[in-house]
């Protein structure tokens, strides 16, 4: 018998507000423990909550983004629990009556295909502080520093049936709210989480198996590899006959494994009610209409016109909208340049290599893309070889200077003079009697293959800095002439 | 000196009858030497007072003075003061130092008014005898071994035994109301939202609100004044203008439309008050008021509504007394959840457990419905109820307990006997309706107190109607024996 | 709605509050007094009725997004029962 998975995703984006959902404290990431908790985030007994405009404003950008329902009464609930980064007991969220009601969005699959996956809904919320385990040998540390930064847990169908589209809508996710600018998307901040909730059952069967929630994952490819890992473990444990409890794992990313959350192994009773310190949120149709009206360019939209405006290849195209930041770097180096497709080409594949070598965002990158555009610029004018302009990448990443300086001190420029590329051709021809005499004997059509060992000693001879394309042009007609 | 209002003590400190530091003193003197019959304080800051005391003095030299400066009261402990421990009443903070001050506080602090100290409280406001106490009973100052009721039972003795002016209260059930009824004094419930419940210990937010407990109607306005008005740091807090509640307490009552719910009138109540009341309301037929009777069908049912709102509202609003951030922790804790319970078995009293049980047990999944949201139905019908007669009558007016001040120890075995001392009171608090209880006689040597209610932010109307009275009978100014 | 030893026990776990052995009995009677007494409401019918979470029929004030929160970490620790290096500290807890 056949499995199929289903899947449903609860990402907890947290929203790019200057202070905290409930309180003027600042929601900044990095500062020394506690001293970002004030008396109402510590819940000091007699604190009250009073609600951000601003958090409300990006929860209702979000629903407009996805074209979902907006609840124009919308109402905090308690969600009762015991934890030592909850500080006053319980979270305040919205169960009831979420700001963001149904919608949904498509997804784009590797097979060419798309998929419409819904939203259940999007709800306002309170994240929690952090409790650090390691610091000291028998005590937990309690930050709560983040206790009290706004989140929107957006909520899922479980609509997908793969870990390939799981990841998708995740992507997708993180593309629209980077994009309208409500949450910075930096997953290793924990500012981008999200909760996998995974079944399996026999395909064709309608009823949904008991499912596990692996929760507070941090980057696209875990998600991929706990839903891989954790679809597999169920089916073995039910194909050996036994059943899967309903429960909350964690992702150890080092063992690549998932395992039972201990804090949460017993059923929960969160005691949910309308939080007597706040009112109800009200909203009026001319204030989600002024929201949408001031809405940013959306990935989907953005993608579009990237690959008619710059006729990028859709993939590219995908890559390079679905994250804004990137975006905007790109369409900067493509303007500066007029060359779209090498603007692309080195965001892609140069800049987006070393990123992630260094576990950087685009945003934080050294090379600034005004930067990259004048060293891309120095590649058009035949200034240096691709090969050079990745040395003086580097150099720029490396703080060395701008491109025209590095290419003045190191001496990367090309030579362009044919006089003196045809002598170094000449003498690295009269250097290599055996080649050129294989060369001579092959077969006309086996001879393009056999140029090859003459770039090289002609680029080395040249110490890289002949234009390869100059070389080319002369290098055949004089080894075909010897052929005569 | 000690029998003065606030009005007359402001009068004489313009005057230059006495300083600030003078009266302050007095009072601190007093205080020491008779607290120990009352325990109506849990801390007294000498200190403090004195200091606030010498700079209201310079305030009156400068002639800035306003009404309240220089005059020295008593602030319920459930209100966070800077500095100061804020216990509520529990050995969960009994080490407990505000590092803040409540709104109500920093209003009064604005106000040059000068704090004697923060007055005993059942645990948590939780309470109608002040028994409830970590710090033990208080004494109705009416007889020595009667409650002075609850929960701001320290507030109204300490005012009641002359030990303050005039004091803070809050009210989530009548715990303003009640106390003033046992204890011959003034105080007002003002209308949900009136008065910021920022740095007030919660109890049942929904439910609860500050007042002031005072000698006559006029010293409650006068109090109500400092205290009342919007504040940006309580979202239910009311965003309206604060009238100048002083300013009609002399307005003829004639026209004066006052309801008589019947079944305020009840077996319940004890006769003599019964006849009390009545008397109140033929008197104020003398001032000018017509009488119709009313009715407020769901009072009965306001006790099981509130015994469920209010303790649910309290299960939550008290797990943050967790022995985390402040508060009591118990000693060496084996594990996170031992430290949880064993820091709530050791911090909370046996009634403040009770209604944390009981509002967890309401919450708690399978049972929301059959008993919070029936019970929020419940108060949307006990609303209703006001909601109509206030449309046909001002005021509405009834007594404020059914019985006077009881015997220390008579209520304690059973929970829900003494929650029937609320009857009267607990439906305004579901409603959100300002009530006053005002002196309007005596049974068997005790006071008994007559309720006014009336609409929402109708404070004014209320004092008004209360101070007329005042100035008509002479029951306020009772004191009790031996002062 | 009749309460068992069972219930009280496992309420006050909900709660997180300890309930000696001996006491529960004492807490049983209690609850089940105050539950009787609550039942009362039971008997209206409240079809159609709105629940009263709130008395004034408010809506939530927004804040601006403004820090006006500085560090007051020294301050507001002087009363934590144990704190090292800023952090608050609990029995060490396994996730």
């Amino acid at each position: 018998m056949e499995w199929e998975a289903v899947i449903g995703l609860e990402i907890h984006a947290q929203l790019a507000t200057t202070t905290k959902i409930f309180s003027g404290a600042s929601t900044a990431f990095g500062a020394e423990a506690n001293t970002q908790a004030c008396a109402v985030d510590l819940a000091l007994p007699g604190t009250l909550p009073v609600f951000n405009t601003k958090a409300l404003e990006m929860a209702v950008m979000f629903g407009t983004a996805i074209d979902a329902e907006i609840n124009k009464t919308s109402v905090f609930d308690r969600k009762n629990y015991f934890y030592p980064d909850s500080p006053k007991g319980y979270q305040t969220s919205q169960l009831f009556y979420p700001i963001v009601g149904t919608g949904s969005l498509e997804i784009e699959l590797s097979d060419g295909n798309s998929k419409l996956i819904g939203v259940t809904r999007a709800h306002l919320e309170e994240d929690a502080g952090k409790s650090l385990h390691e610091k000291f040998p028998s005590m937990t540390g309690i930050d709560l520093n983040r206790a009290g930064t706004p989140l929107l847990e957006i909520v899922s169908d479980p609509d997908m049936s793969s870990a390939e589209e799981a990841v998708a809508y995740a992507k997708k996710i993180h593309s629209i709210v980077t994009s309208i600018g409500i949450c910075d998307g930096n997953m290793a901040e924990g500012s981008f989480r999200v909760d996998c909730n995974v079944s399996v059952r026999h395909k064709g069967e309608q009823k949904l198996g008991n499912r596990t929630e692996t929760k507070n994952i941090n980057s696209f490819r875990f998600i991929e590899k706990a839903i891989k890992g954790e679809i597999i473990r169920q089916i073995e444990i039910l194909e050996d006959g036994g059943s899967i409890p309903q429960e909350t794992r964690l992702y150890d990313a080092e063992k690549d494994q998932t395992r039972t959350m201990r804090s949460k192994e017993e059923a929960n009773d969160y005691r949910y009610f309308p939080c007597p310190d706040l009112l109800p949120i009200v909203i009026e149709d001319d204030y989600i209409d002024a929201i949408r009206s001031k809405l940013p360019e959306l990935p989907d939209a953005k993608r579009q016109r990237f690959s008619e405006q710059y006729n990028l290849a859709a993939k590219d195209a995908a890559v390079i909208s679905g994250n804004r930041a990137q975006a905007d770097y790109f369409e900067i180096v493509a303007t500066s340049t007029k060359d779209a497709k090498l603007a692309a080409n080195w965001l892609l594949g140069e800049m987006a290599k070393t990123l992630n070598q260094n576990d950087l965002q685009i945003d934080q990158s050294p090379v600034d893309a005004q930067a990259l555009a004048a060293l891309l610029l120095r590649i058009k004018d035949n200034s240096i070889s691709v090969n050079a302009a990745r040395q003086v990448f580097e150099a720029m990443w490396n703080g060395e200077g701008s491109a025209d300086q590095i290419i003045s001190d190191k001496g990367l420029k090309q030579v362009t003079d044919t006089g003196a590329i045809e002598k170094i051709v000449r003498e690295v021809i009269a250097n290599s009697d055996k080649q050129v005499q294989q060369y001579i004997a092959a077969e006309p059509d086996k001879r393009g293959k056999m140029l090859g060992y003459f770039m090289g000693q002609i680029m080395k001879a040249s110490k890289g800095k002949a234009n390869p394309g100059q070389v080319q042009g002369l290098l055949k007609p004089i080894l075909d002439s010897l052929c005569n | 000196m000690f029998s003065k209002t606030i009005a007359q003590l402001a009068r004489g400190l313009k005057d230059g009858e006495f300083s600030s530091c003078e009266i302050t003193e007095n009072y601190l003197d007093r205080i020491s030497a008779q607290d120990n019959k009352y325990n109506s304080y849990i801390t007294v800051t000498p200190e403090l007072a004195m200091q606030q005391a010498k700079a209201a003095d310079a305030v009156i030299g400068a002639g800035n003075a306003g009404i309240m400066t220089g005059i020295p009261i008593a602030h319920k402990d459930i209100f966070c003061s800077k500095g100061t421990r804020t216990s509520a009443g529990s050995k969960m903070l009994d080490n407990f130092i505000a590092p803040y001050d409540a709104t109500l506080i920093e209003k009064f602090n604005a106000a040059n008014s000068v704090s004697l100290g923060k007055t005993n409280m059942d645990e948590f406001a939780m309470g109608s005898s002040n028994e409830n106490s970590y710090y033990g009973p208080v004494i109705n100052p009416w007889g020595e071994n009667r409650v002075p009721g609850g929960s701001s039972g320290g507030s109204a003795a300490a005012v009641a035994a002359q030990l303050a002016p005039a004091a803070t209260g809050t009210d989530t059930g009548g715990s303003i109301r009640q106390p003033c009824a046992l204890t011959n004094l003034s105080g007002i419930k003002p209308t949900y939202g009136r008065v910021s419940r920022f740095g007030m210990i919660a109890f049942a937010s929904s439910l609860d609100q500050a007042g002031p407990i005072a000698k006559t109607a006029e010293d409650a306005a006068i109090l109500l004044n400092v205290m009342a008005g919007f504040d940006p740091k309580d979202s239910t807090s009311a965003d309206k203008p604060v009238s100048d509640y002083t300013a009609s307490l002399n307005q003829p009552l004639a026209g004066l439309k006052i309801g008589l719910p019947k079944e305020f009138f009840s077996d319940d109540l004890n006769p003599l008050m019964a006849e009390q009341v009545q008397a109140a309301v033929k008197e104020y037929q003398a001032l000018g008021a017509q009488i119709k009777e009313i009715s407020l069908p769901n009072t009965a049912l306001s006790i099981p509504a509130y015994y469920i709102i209010a303790p649910a509202e309290a299960s939550s609003n008290l797990s943050r007394f967790d022995g985390v951030r402040y508060g009591h922790r118990c000693d060496a804790p084996l594990d996170l959840e031992d430290m949880y319970k064993r820091t709530r078995q050791e911090g909370f009293g046996p009634e403040v457990k009770r209604r944390i049980l009981v509002g967890t047990y309401a919450l708690s999944e399978g049972f929301y419905d059959a008993y919070y949201k029936k019970a929020q139905q419940i108060r949307r019908l006990i609303q209703q109820d006001y909601i109509n007669a206030l449309k046909e009558v001002d005021v509405i007016m009834g007594p404020t307990t059914p019985q006077p001040a009881f015997k220390i120890g008579a209520k304690t075995s059973d929970p829900v006997e003494m929650y029937m001392e609320d009857i009267y009171t607990l439906s305004l608090n579901l409603a959100g309706l300002p009530g006053m209880s005002i002196p309007c006689g005596m049974v068997d040597g005790l006071p008994v107190g007559l309720q006014i209610i009336g609409n929402y932010f109708a404070e004014e109307r209320l004092l008004n109607v209360a101070h007329m009275f005042q100035q008509a009978t002479d029951w306020h100014k009772n004191t009790a024996p031996g002062l | 709605m009749a309460l068992d030893r069972q219930d009280v026990e496992k309420i006050a776990h909900l709660a997180r509050i300890n309930i000696d052995k001996k006491d529960i009995n004492e807490y049983l009677g209690n609850l089940t007094s105050i539950l009787d007494l609550v039942d009362q409401m039971q008997r209206v019918d409240t079809q159609n009725v709105e629940p009263l979470s709130h008395p004034l029929d408010a809506i939530q004030r927004l804040r601006a997004d403004d820090i006006t929160e500085s560090n007051q970490r020294e301050q507001l620790q002087q009363v934590a029962p144990a704190v090292e290096e800023g952090l608050f500290l609990v029995p060490k807890v396994i996730d």
